[in-house]
């Protein structure tokens, strides 16, 4: 059946086409074959990485065509680098990353971990459980918009059920406390079920006669769990904890619907501060450095963490 | 001669043919988009150009962005040379920019040529939306759509005696429309949590937005009354001493206060569509907007009609009256390859007569001829306080750095009077240095 393709291939080609072939060495051929995918990489990743490091050296403004673009050295650089604001930003990204990490991971395991248990309605629920990542990012920062109204929304109305506080005498997203908090509680409702996912192809990935084995050693619950489970899910959890990293490092449209970067700018992550570098002051040439140092560093972070999780795959 | 008339005629004909047919090219119908935020003004812009249509056999579409992306949206297609636009209707503060980057075409040749005059408009507009550098006859735009921010509040419930009662015996004056900000802000204490018809209410709802002007709108609108100034009049871009003013930081203080006493909760992020629905659903007594919302709440079956009215911005402590200019003006974008078809849209939408309907139709005209008509004043219960607002506008800066001036005043207003964040001197004094940052970057010094 394959030979019989190929055989036909073979006779569709055009004779002219066929004898210019038949000159190509395998490599030139493979070559043919990934030039356009390389020139593609090549149009729309390299060549805007490159022009954005050659900009970033520059004071060039989108808005200002006719303006003179001059060579400012490593200027942006130092003007980032020593800006509290930016600081302050990086702080409120970092607080973001990390709480909603550590949420996501302990509550997707958990759930994970119970999902994997055979009971009635198992599937039900996971499906149940995997709706928040289904939705986009700015319906569910809309929507929590709603839920955070401290006159409407459900969330205050739950809070002060529970707690006996009245529900309009605190805003989640109006108030300098609470907003990081108000958008953490978001990503981690959204984005769990992820994670989850991501543990539970780990936990079903161990073979039931690993805890066989165990049960006859007499190995203690407690102790297969630490001794078999956790380090059998830790490249899967390793690689959810990379994903979302990345994913949160870049945050910005549930954080721009949810809060727009306030109140002040307490959620101004540094996605949304660079946009407004770009887009709103246009000082294109400043954002382009800013865009190459955060580049670097989720880059630099990613690295040693994907050498990292190899080591553990490894184990 | 026979041969030669034959060819005089065919010659006159051939002649003929091209002639139409050039003036046929010349006067092509075309396409053309018209670029502008999405709300209600928007559509009263579209039944109005049916008109221009029906007269020019030009088609036109629309594209509408709301209020939040808009100036995202359309300054990335001005800068990017996009051939989306041909007619924009910008924000006034666009006008610095579009001009020295020559995203507009210049309009004082057209409007020589048309006969349209400047003069015509209302002053405050002109200088608003259509002119750059400020203060010189250099025009990119026909003024569109005058608007400013002013307050509209429940008449209905300022009318019940037992509220006049209470509120006489409190304040010792009555429940009236306030002349000054002092009174604004009492009024808006008096109503705050209080229980009318069943339903909590609070005071006022004023501009706090984050993301694009919002809170700079609303707090600017009560800075230029307390003495705020944007310079030295004499000393250009000298801005210590004026930004950064003991008037000007009482009223930012005032702000933030008027914010604390008598909002309603939750809103830490509120422009014009959210302080539209805190009052079109009954939650407060006052509401700080755009006199662009004042058709909508008049025919609003909840609380339009009588159980709204409306005034201008109120004075400060030391008897100054102004308000923050709001409106746009129309451009022919200069990437676009229709620009002839689109002054022709300019030129129809310049007669008195369309501005007349304009204005019939919820558009609120520039043109002098309709607002200063004897009937205009009491041709809808807003109209006067459009008057009495136009008549004491002032704009923010309209720089070619506004943006960047913009961001610097939303992000040092919304630190201190939202997030609570340092004080009013503070918060000024960064603003002066962020300003002067920018101006310094920009040549000015």
């Amino acid at each position: 059946m394959l030979d019989s393709s190929i055989e036909r291939a073979a006779r569709a080609t055009p004779p002219v086409v066929a004898k210019r072939i038949q000159g190509l060495s395998d490599r030139a051929i493979a070559w043919l074959f990934v030039a356009p995918s390389i020139f593609l990489l090549l149009a729309v990743n390299i060549f805007p990485l490159i022009w954005t490091i050659r900009l970033s050296f520059t004071n060039f403004r989108v808005n200002r065509p006719n303006a003179e673009v001059g060579f400012v050295g490593l200027k942006n650089y130092i003007n980032i680098l020593t800006d509290a604001d930016i600081w302050q930003t990086m702080q409120a990204t970092a607080h973001f990353l990390i709480w909603t990490i550590v949420l996501q991971v302990l509550i997707g395991f958990t759930l994970a971990y119970l999902i994997n248990k055979k009971f009635r309605g198992n599937d039900m629920w996971t499906t149940i459980i995997v709706l928040p990542m289904m939705l986009s990012p700015a319906v569910v920062g809309n929507f929590w918009t709603f839920l955070y109204q401290p006159q409407i929304g459900l969330f205050n109305y739950a809070v002060g059920f529970l707690t006996g506080t009245d529900p309009s005498a605190f805003s989640m997203i109006g108030d300098v406390s609470l907003a990081p908090w108000a958008i953490v509680i978001v990503d981690t409702w959204m984005w769990t079920p992820f994670v989850m996912l991501i543990c539970l192809a780990g936990l079903r990935s161990i073979p039931g006669s690993i805890y066989e084995a165990a049960e006859c050693d007499r190995a203690s619950k407690w102790r297969q769990f630490w001794t078999i489970t956790i380090p059998m899910v830790l490249p899967f959890l390793m690689l959810a904890i990379l994903f979302r990293g990345i994913e949160n490092f870049k945050m910005f449209d549930l954080v721009v619907q949810l809060t727009g970067g306030g109140p002040g700018s307490t959620t101004e992550l540094t996605s949304i501060n660079l946009k407004r570098e770009a887009f709103e002051k246009w000082r294109t040439g400043y954002a382009s450095a800013y865009a190459v140092i955060l580049f670097v560093t989720v880059f630099g972070l990613a690295s040693i963490y994907v050498k990292a999780l190899n080591k553990v795959k490894q184990r | 001669m026979t041969h030669c008339y034959f060819k005089s005629v065919l010659g006159a004909g051939v002649a003929t043919a091209l002639l139409t047919l050039g003036a046929t090219t010349s006067a092509q119908a075309e396409d053309l988009t018209l670029c502008w935020a999405s709300w209600d003004p928007a559509n009263a812009l579209v039944a109005l150009s049916k008109d221009f249509e029906a007269k020019s056999g030009h088609k036109m579409s629309f594209e509408f962005v709301p209020w939040p992306n808009f100036a995202d949206r359309m300054l990335n297609e001005l800068n990017s040379g996009g051939k989306l636009c041909d007619l924009m209707i910008g924000d006034s503060q666009w006008i610095g920019g579009a001009a020295e980057n020559g995203q507009y075409v210049k309009l004082n040749d057209f409007f020589d040529k048309e006969g349209i005059k400047m003069s015509d408009f209302i002053p405050a507009t002109v200088t608003g939306y259509a002119e750059w550098p400020k203060g010189t006859p250099n025009y990119w735009a026909l003024p569109a759509f005058g608007d400013v921010v002013g307050w509209s509040y429940r008449k209905d419930w300022f009318s019940r005696p037992e509220l006049q009662t209470e509120f006489k015996t409190k304040y010792g004056r009555d429940l009236t429309v306030p002349r000054t900000l002092a009174e604004l802000k009492d009024i808006a204490g008096f109503f705050q949590d209080r229980e009318i018809d069943g339903n909590k209410v609070y005071g006022a709802a004023i501009y706090t937005e984050r993301g694009s002007e919002g809170i700079t709108m609303g707090a600017m609108d009560v800075l230029y009354s307390y003495g705020f100034e944007y310079q030295n009049p004499a000393k250009p871009y000298e801005l210590e001493g004026y930004v950064n003013s003991d008037k000007s930081v009482k009223g930012l203080e005032f702000y933030k206060e008027l914010y604390n006493c008598c909002a309603p909760p939750g809103s830490s992020d509120a422009y014009m569509s959210e302080n539209i629905d805190a009052y079109k659903s009954g939650q407060v007594a006052l509401q700080m907007n755009f006199a662009f919302t004042w058709p909508g709440i008049n025919a609003d079956p909840k609380v339009g009609g009588d159980k709204s009215g409306y005034f201008a911005n109120p004075a400060g402590p030391g008897g100054a009256q102004f308000a923050q200019l709001g409106g746009q003006g129309i451009s022919v974008v200069a990437a676009s390859d229709k620009q002839d078809a689109a002054l022709e849209y300019i030129k129809w939408f310049a007669q008195p007569d369309i501005q007349a309907k304009w204005w019939q139709l919820g558009g609120y005209s520039a043109l002098r001829a309709v607002v200063e008509d004897p009937g205009f004043a009491k041709s809808q219960p807003y109209a006067q306080t459009f008057l009495d607002s136009m008549a004491i506008v002032k704009d923010f800066w309209a720089e070619p750095s506004y943006a960047s001036l913009l961001q610097a005043s939303q992000k040092r207003f919304h630190n201190y009077v939202v997030a609570g964040q340092g004080t009013a001197k503070e918060a000024l004094d960064g603003l002066v240095a962020d300003w002067t940052e920018i101006f310094d970057d920009e040549g000015k010094y």
